[in-house]
Order: structure tokens, then C-alpha cells, then sequence
């Protein structure tokens, strides 16, 4: 029998132990969700595709700008499976939703309202102005002001390597034309054409030159990537053409 | 007196480490908590922003989270373990060479790292806000922290090692665990500050969450538990209550803590059993938490006048209570249908702080004033202005958690009402305007507490102004003898 005086007098056996004791929980609670197949739902388009698509460059630079001013310290990304929150931001979230978000931006503070589904749901030209001057258009609201966005060129310069790095940590952006192939497999042939590094400038290009976020069409801003950003939240999967069961066995 | 003779011998312990951690982790304090009033300010007067990116609430936010848990709790847990390890194992601190590089390591690291949130650098994953480079230091620091402490167990002069060092080592193994694995990163190019992390969406959320709230359980509580063993019997002048419940209530938390972190995704998009298995942990964590509460509460038995006579005593024990009481409040909102209403509200940063100032803050500053005569071999500059400190620093906690409470409750009583038709009876903006009041109340705490800190600010100067004009007067006399 082990008496406790055998470990307050070894220092080796303490540290062995202890380490023992405080490694289980982790271990049962988060290795399987890397194996158990159900943890990120399997989400696809009518056409067999997958709902849920990797970030253009373009949005992918926005959400940099997101985790640059640190606005998970006031908004969630994360609905709940509740009647209030489904009145008031829509369909829960999904683990598939987030399953390309390096890192994931959950939140765990509401001071602002959630951003979970918050793309479509206002105009360009409204996140503009409220991004700028928040009170112009919420004249309660307490958030700060970022003018800077509108002011700041986007900095693209290091877009390729951004995109490579987040490709090294799972994202299936291509480098190659097999990497592309399976892309148009997986998201279709429009989907996989955004996601090609080599092209990422041209992407931004296209895209800003399409939307035109900031109503500036000279000027590549920091605006352009955060609005690009925040009007893509939560609109990959259309919820109307899937039944509601569909989501709850992964609960 | 031997210690001015020419061929002083080296001295039985390394205190000269101590008093470094001891002073930086007062500076720390005031600098993070003075950054935390400002951005209390700032969500309840948001002019305060004025529209200066550097110092936006989404900026300055980790930068005081990290001021506190890492600069100021982080300096006093160093300060406190090197003095505790030597004292109780009676011998000196191994590789003092390597304890400087600890001291100027960490922080360092801290100063880099608070640079680099103003400047929008960031991992934007709460309380690992630091870049790869950053993290990379801390882990160089922290696995020469656990080798000093380690290697001054081994040459104790004790055959017993103190019940105050196995929560120091819990705490030093477990940090390691979870601050490697939870900072796993891929960085964009080896010039650049920033990274992607390894993990996405789910599994990031419950690897962040895991190392988040064991952040609390060993970072905040275990190594904040080590202090307490040492400190209040040493201030009481009793041993410590029950040997047996420090045993049990010792492995009883560091198996249990590590279980609990998912209950930060609560309804969240995690499988729901890992959510279940947090919440029915969180319920047993109750007990290991109150058996240290009780077991440091109770050492004060046969010595209870001490709360009238002694403001240390006064603030290591209401440090209990606050500890007592939080841990407490935690297990109820890891309840799911608690949680339901709690999460996202101001009920969790009321919960915080309760645990942070209450028991952490309250407890490092009672150890702080107990150890500084000592180290400086002198006597404290004022007991009166301690318990100013003590009475500014309890009003402002009281007045931080109740109007907390008022904030968060009422706001998420507020999303969830709904009007006779089954509408939604609130907008988001008016529980804004709601919690405009308790968010000011919330600011003033806060100045209560850093008027505290800057007292004993104040009155450490003092003494150790006191104790060099003590020491410089002898050494002359003895020169002239």
C-alpha cells in the first residue's frame, strides 16, 4: 500500500503523479473530437458539394482585421439553440460553419450583439458608415469608432504567404493543379478558383472591383476585407433547404 | 553584525530574487488594474476611445488581462514560491544565474507582448493573446522555472516536502502542459509576428477553453492555493488545520480541474457529452475548492482575535472568503440552464473578478505585506494605511461584483423576455442602454481598488526608504568601530 509520505518525500514521484492526475481530463474530453467523425457536421449543397467553403483572400484579410482589433472581446460568433436567439440572429450555429476558422472566434462576451449570422443582413454602405461612426446609425451604441479602416491601404503584400500558412494548418487552399482538382471536387469549379494562391491578388482585385465595399473604387482599403469579412458570416449554408433533424443527432 | 564584514559569506537564501518578483509584481498590479479602469471607463464613456486605434477596448482589453494574471499574478507567484521553496525545504534556490534570466525573461515577454496588442498584434484567443515568439520565451522561461524549483526540492534539508510546494508544482507542470499545447501555431514567415493556430472552430475552441480555464484552476487558484499554506499559518502562527483534507482536497482538484473547461461551450457547437461531463465535474469541483477554503479559514482557530488586531490577517482571510464564495458561484453557472442566462453577460466578468481581486489579488497582497519586512529585514512603514488599503480594496470589489450582477442578469433577463404576442420584447441596443448604470458603478469599483494598490504602493516605498537609511546608519557605525 502506497502511503502518501512516499510522495511528499520524493520529489520525482510527486511531479509523476501530479502530472498524471491533471493529464486525464484533457485527454478524454478533447482527443476523440479530433477522431469522432460527428463533432463537425457534414453540410452539402444540393449539387453533392460542400456548403461550407474556405475564406476568399479577400475575406480571409477581413477576418485578419477582425482578430487585429480584437472585436471577440465584445461580439460572439456562436448561436445558441434557443427561441430568443433564433428570433433574434437565426439558425444556431454549426461546428461545420466555423471548421476553417484558424483560430476560432466564438467569443465568450456579448457586450455587442452576436456576428455569427450577421452577413446580408445590413447593406455595404450601412457597415461603412456604422464601422466608421457607430453612433451615426445605432445612436446608443458604446462601440468604438475605426476610421482608420476607410483610411488604410490593405496591406496584400504578405497575402500569399498568409494563405500558405493557413493551407499548412489544414485549409485546402491549392498550390497545386491536384490540390485544385480536388477543390472543384469538393466545393465546384467557382469555389475552387478562389481558393488558388498564385491568383490571390487578382482574387482581392476582382472582388473588390465587383463589390466595391467601401464606395471607393480607387482605393483597396482595410474597409474593403473587414466588410467582405462580416457580409459572408454565417450565409455558406442555406438552412431553408435542410430539415431541422438534420443537425440535431449531432447534438 | 556579520553581514556588513568584508568576506561575507553567501547568504542562506536567495532573497535578493524574491524582492525583485515582490516589486514588479506591485508595479504590474497598478499598471494592469490602472489599464483595467480605463477600459472599464471606456464601456461605460466611450468617448474614452477617442478614435486612437492603439488604445480602442479591443485593443487595450488583453492588455490588461494579461497585465494582471501574468504581470502582477504572474510576479507574485514567482516572488512567493522562491521564497516559500527556500524556507520550507531550509535551503537556498538553486541556479540564481537562471533566476535572473527568469525575472528579466518573463518579464520582458510581458512588456513585448502588451506592445503588440496596442499595436493589433495578436493571437485573438482570450488570455493566449501572445504571438508565437512571445510564447516561445515564456516557454523557455517557464521550463527553467520548473528546473530551479525542482532542483531546490532535491536539495532540501527537509524530508518532507511542504504541502505549499506540491500546489507550486501542480501549478508549474500543468501551465506547461496547457500553454504548449494550446499555443500550437503555424507563423506566416520566421520575420513576421504572425500565425495561424494548428487547430479550427471546434477542436480550437475546446483546446482554448481547456487551457482557458485551467489558466484559472492552476494559474489563479492551484499555485494561489500554494501561497495560502505557506502564508496564513505563518501569519496566524498555528499549523495548518488538517494535514489529511490538504491531501485529499491536493489531488481532488488537480484531477478534477482539468475536466471542467468546456463548460465555458456550454450550448455551444461542441458535442454535447463533453459538455455534460464539464458540468457534472464542475459540481464536484465544489468540494476540493472548499476543502482548501476550509482548511485555510479554519487555521485561524484558536487565533481569531488576529481579525480584529491584524490587516494582513484580515486580508488573507477575506481572500478565503471571496475564494470560498466564488467557487461556489462557478459550479452554479457551469449548471447548462445557469448558464443559459450567465454566458456572454457581465454575470462571468462579475465571476472573474470576484475569484481575481477577491481571492487572488487579496491573497497575493496580504503575502506581499508579510513578506516584505522580512526580506528587507525592517518593519512595515504604516499598519494604519494597510488597512485603508484593505477597506478600499473590499468597498471596491462589493461595488464591482453587485453591479456585475445587476449588468449581467439583467441583460440576459432582458434578451430572453418576450411580449404577449411571443415577439421579442427588447432589442439588443436597449440592454446597452440597461447596463449604462452598472457599468459605471462597475468603473468606480475599480478606481476603489487601484487607490488601494497605489497606498500600499506608497507605503512599500516608504519602507524600504526607512530600511536603507536603517542599513546605511549601521553600516557607518560599525565602519567606525
Amino acid at each position: 500500500m502506497l502511503k502518501h509520505e512516499s510522495i511528499e518525500t520524493n520529489a520525482g514521484l510527486l511531479i509523476v503523479l501530479t502530472l498524471v492526475a491533471i493529464s486525464i481530463g484533457g485527454l478524454v474530453e478533447i482527443v476523440p473530437l479530433f477522431y469522432i467523425k460527428g463533432t463537425v457536421e457534414d453540410v452539402r449543397k444540393e449539387d453533392g458539394t460542400q456548403a461550407v467553403r474556405p475564406y476568399t483572400p479577400l475575406e480571409q484579410l477581413g477576418r485578419d482585421i477582425y482578430t487585429r482589433e480584437g472585436c471577440y472581446n465584445c461580439h460572439s460568433q456562436m448561436v445558441r439553440p434557443f427561441r430568443d436567439e433564433a428570433l433574434r440572429y437565426g439558425h444556431y450555429s454549426l461546428a461545420a460553419e466555423s471548421q476553417y476558422d484558424h483560430p476560432f472566434q466564438w467569443g465568450s462576451k456579448r457586450t455587442g450583439p452576436d456576428l455569427a449570422r450577421l452577413g446580408g443582413k445590413y447593406s455595404d454602405a450601412w457597415h461603412v458608415q456604422h464601422l466608421v461612426r457607430p453612433k451615426s446609425v445605432v445612436p446608443e451604441s458604446i462601440m468604438p469608432n475605426y476610421p482608420w479602416l476607410l483610411k488604410d491601404e490593405l496591406d496584400i503584400s504578405n497575402v500569399q504567404a498568409k494563405l500558405t500558412a493557413l493551407k499548412g494548418v489544414g485549409v485546402p487552399y491549392s498550390l497545386t493543379t491536384q490540390e485544385y482538382d480536388a477543390n472543384v471536387k469538393n466545393f465546384g469549379e467557382d469555389v475552387a478558383k478562389k481558393l488558388v494562391i498564385a491568383n490571390a491578388e487578382t482574387l482581392i482585385a476582382e472582388q473588390v472591383e465587383r463589390a466595391n465595399y467601401d464606395g471607393n473604387p480607387a482605393k483597396l482599403s482595410e474597409m474593403d476585407a473587414l466588410v467582405a469579412y462580416l457580409q459572408v458570416l454565417g450565409t455558406m449554408i442555406d438552412f431553408k433547404k435542410h430539415d431541422a433533424a438534420e443537425f440535431i443527432e449531432f447534438r | 553584525m556579520m553581514a556588513h564584514s568584508a568576506a561575507a559569506p553567501v547568504e542562506q537564501y536567495n532573497y535578493d530574487i524574491v524582492k525583485k518578483f515582490t516589486i514588479m509584481a506591485i508595479v504590474w498590479g497598478i499598471a494592469g488594474m490602472t489599464t483595467g479602469v480605463y477600459i472599464a471607463s471606456e464601456l461605460a464613456w466611450p468617448f474614452l476611445n477617442f478614435d486612437i486605434a492603439q488604445i480602442t477596448f479591443g485593443r487595450l482589453r488583453p492588455v490588461h488581462t494579461s497585465g494582471v494574471i501574468f504581470g502582477f499574478g504572474g510576479n507574485a507567484l514567482f516572488a512567493t514560491s522562491f521564497y516559500v521553496v527556500q524556507r520550507t525545504c531550509q535551503t537556498r534556490l538553486w541556479g540564481s544565474g537562471l533566476a535572473e534570466f527568469c525575472f528579466w525573461g518573463w518579464n520582458i515577454a510581458l512588456v513585448v507582448a502588451g506592445i503588440g496588442y496596442t499595436l493589433g498584434i495578436t493571437q485573438a484567443r482570450e488570455y493566449a493573446e501572445p504571438e508565437w515568439y512571445v510564447d516561445l520565451l515564456i516557454a523557455v522561461v517557464w521550463v527553467v522555472y520548473f528546473l530551479i524549483f525542482t532542483m531546490t526540492l532535491m536539495r532540501r534539508s527537509q524530508p518532507h516536502i511542504y504541502v505549499a510546494n506540491w500546489f507550486y508544482m501542480a501549478f508549474i507542470l500543468a501551465v506547461a502542459l496547457l500553454h504548449i499545447f494550446n499555443n500550437l501555431a503555424l507563423p506566416v514567415s520566421f520575420f513576421g509576428a504572425k500565425s495561424y493556430s494548428l487547430f479550427s472552430g471546434a477542436q480550437d475552441a475546446m483546446t482554448q477553453w481547456w487551457y482557458g480555464h485551467n489558466a484559472v484552476g492552476f494559474f489563479l487558484t492551484a499555485a494561489f492555493l500554494g501561497m495560502m499554506y505557506y502564508f496564513v499559518p505563518k501569519q496566524a502562527g498555528r499549523p495548518v488545520y488538517s494535514y489529511r483534507l490538504s491531501i485529499v482536497h491536493f489531488w481532488a482538484l488537480g484531477f478534477m480541474y482539468m475536466w471542467v473547461g468546456t463548460h465555458h461551450l456550454h450550448w455551444t457547437a461542441i458535442p454535447d457529452w463533453t459538455s455534460s461531463l464539464a458540468a457534472a465535474f464542475s459540481i464536484l469541483l465544489l468540494m476540493p475548492s472548499w476543502g482548501g477554503m476550509i482548511n485555510g479559514v479554519m487555521t485561524l482557530s484558536g487565533a481569531w482575535d488576529k481579525l480584529r488586531s491584524d490587516p494582513i490577517m484580515m486580508f488573507l482571510i477575506t481572500s478565503l472568503s471571496f475564494y470560498g464564495m466564488s467557487t461556489f458561484e462557478g459550479p452554479m453557472m457551469a449548471l447548462k440552464s445557469v448558464n443559459a442566462l450567465s454566458h456572454y453577460t457581465d454575470w462571468t466578468v462579475g465571476h472573474v473578478h470576484s475569484g481575481a481581486l477577491g481571492w487572488v489579488a487579496m491573497v497575493s497582497i496580504g503575502s506581499i505585506y508579510h513578506m516584505i519586512p522580512r526580506l528587507w529585514n525592517t518593519t512595515l512603514y504604516s499598519t494604519r494605511l494597510i488597512y485603508a488599503h484593505f477597506f478600499l480594496a473590499t468597498i471596491g470589489i462589493l461595488l464591482y461584483i453587485t453591479a456585475m450582477w445587476v449588468s449581467g442578469i439583467g441583460q440576459g433577463l432582458m434578451l430572453r423576455a418576450f411580449d404577449d404576442f411571443g415577439n421579442l420584447k427588447y432589442s439588443f441596443i436597449e440592454t446597452v442602454v440597461f447596463m449604462h448604470g452598472p457599468l459605471m458603478a462597475r468603473a468606480i469599483g475599480g478606481m476603489f481598488f487601484v487607490s488601494g494598490m497605489l497606498i500600499m504602493a506608497y507605503n512599500v516605498y516608504m519602507t524600504l526608504k526607512n530600511a536603507k537609511r536603517v542599513e546605511a546608519s549601521d553600516a557607518s557605525t560599525s565602519a567606525t568601530a
